[in-house]
């Protein structure tokens, strides 16, 4: 089987915003609805400054472990479930969805939000997991975590607060988040 | 080297990157992808990750991707020339090509975005301070779905280049900025296409943060006559391999997980 080079990538630039963002990117399900989850946080640089020129998109399965197939993600109807959000960040570096909690693809398997991270500065985009904080069992049996230093994993675990799920996307540092390449061809 | 402006000179930036260059042919290194610490592109100092990416098996989420359809994108996204009042100043074009796996398949029904400047090399933001003429008749934002044979097509006007702060007197070479999905989560791809012959690509600190000289290559479109119509647009050829991690043919007939 032939394989191709692939195309490489670049840097998203500073000029994004009226391009890629849309109505709702942001919102998988309308805030304040059954089931709605605020997942959050702040995107840092090297020095701890928020970078107000991120963009942020997350991608996962349903509550019940399903992958989402349905299109609508650009126009959403209020009722699809597409399990694909986009955010820029604002001027502090923050960035936010209303989504619903992931469920586990797979029974026992620690359930996480894909997350995909692009910003003016960074010359390709970057891979990294939020991980819901409740299953203390399958993150203790999840084969990144494990495979991390101790003092990395809990950057790849989202903290829950009363009303949301909190996760900082640190670009650099002594807390840089853990980023990802994926095996394979 | 300081320039009057305080800012370091494009034969400071050149001489940077040739000394990494060098280095790389020194120690027999080859990367096809951009290099996350890459410092002539300076705001990449504070914003790259010191520490190695972590190789890890992707997951079932990561090997799927978002679904698009007709309801999420109007055909006329994918012409930037018309939705105004008039037309837009600057030499019409057609850009096509196709969006590929690293097999050579095509990637049917996926999202192809872009962005750009405008022909005098302004941008529809609020953050460009170029003082270069916004056109009342172009926003430079288009989106369209590849069709079964993953092509993608757009009709756009041709880019300016324009002048950023790296460093003293330093310009981008004409570019259109695209947002891919593939088929997998892990095929997601944010790139810039360049044009042929642009003597600015030798100077400009991004292009150059892809480190390999055949690596850059494949960002640069080829001018092709073929998609030139007569008296309307001039027409440029740019094929995309989405690279990443695949279901295999069983998994990708297995239905819904």
């Amino acid at each position: 089987m032939t394989h191709l080079p692939a195309t490489p990538g670049q840097t998203v630039g500073p000029f994004f915003h009226y391009a890629l963002s849309f109505p709702g990117d942001r919102d998988l399900v309308p805030p304040g609805s059954a089931g709605a989850t605020r997942l959050h946080g702040t995107v840092v640089d090297g020095q701890g400054t928020g970078v107000p020129d991120a963009l942020v998109e997350i991608w996962q399965a349903r509550p019940d472990g399903t992958v989402p197939r349905e299109p609508g993600s650009l126009r959403r109807d209020g009722w699809t479930f597409t399990g694909f959000g986009r955010s820029g960040t604002d001027r502090d570096g923050r960035y936010g969805f209303s989504t619903l909690l992931p469920g586990p693809t797979e029974p026992g398997r620690a359930a996480f939000f894909a997350m995909t991270v692009f910003a003016r500065g960074l010359p390709d985009r970057l891979f990294t997991r939020a991980y819901l904080p409740d299953d203390d069992a399958a993150l203790a049996a999840d084969p990144l975590l494990a495979a991390l230093p101790e003092d990395r994993r809990h950057t790849l675990v989202a903290a829950r607060t009363p009303a949301a799920l909190s996760f900082d996307i640190r670009l650099q540092g002594p807390e840089e988040t853990v980023f990802l390449r994926y095996a394979g061809p | 080297m300081m320039s009057p402006t305080g800012l370091d000179s494009q034969d400071a930036i050149s001489d940077e990157i040739a000394a990494i260059e060098a280095a790389d042919q020194h120690a027999g290194t080859v990367e096809h992808q951009p290099r996350l610490d890459y410092p002539p592109y300076r705001s990449s100092v504070l914003r790259h990750p010191t520490k190695d990416l972590q190789l890890v098996d992707p997951e079932t989420i990561e090997l799927w991707a978002p679904c698009y359809g007709h309801g999420d994108v109007d055909p006329v996204e994918a012409d930037l020339t018309v939705g105004t009042t008039g037309d837009p100043i600057g030499e019409r074009i057609v850009v096509t090509g196709r969006v590929l796996d690293g097999e050579g398949r095509p990637v049917r029904g996926q999202l192809v975005e872009i962005w750009q400047a405008n022909a005098a090399g302004r941008y529809v933001h609020q953050g460009d301070q170029h003082p270069a003429p916004l056109d009342p008749h172009f926003v430079g934002a288009g989106r369209c779905l590849t069709d079964e044979s993953g092509v993608y097509r757009f009709q756009t006007i041709k880019p300016g280049p324009y002048p950023w702060r790296n460093h003293h007197n330093a310009w981008r070479p004409a570019h259109i900025h695209f947002s891919l999905f593939g088929t997998a989560f892990t095929q997601r791809l944010v790139t810039q296409m360049y044009f042929p012959g642009d003597p600015l690509l030798p100077l400009d600190p991004i292009h150059r943060s892809i480190t390999d000289a055949k690596a850059r290559e494949r960002l640069i479109a080829g001018y092709d006559h073929s998609l030139t119509t007569h008296e309307w647009a001039t027409g440029y050829r740019w094929d995309i391999v989405l690279a990443g991690n695949l279901r295999t043919p069983t998994e990708a007939a297995g239905g819904d997980r």
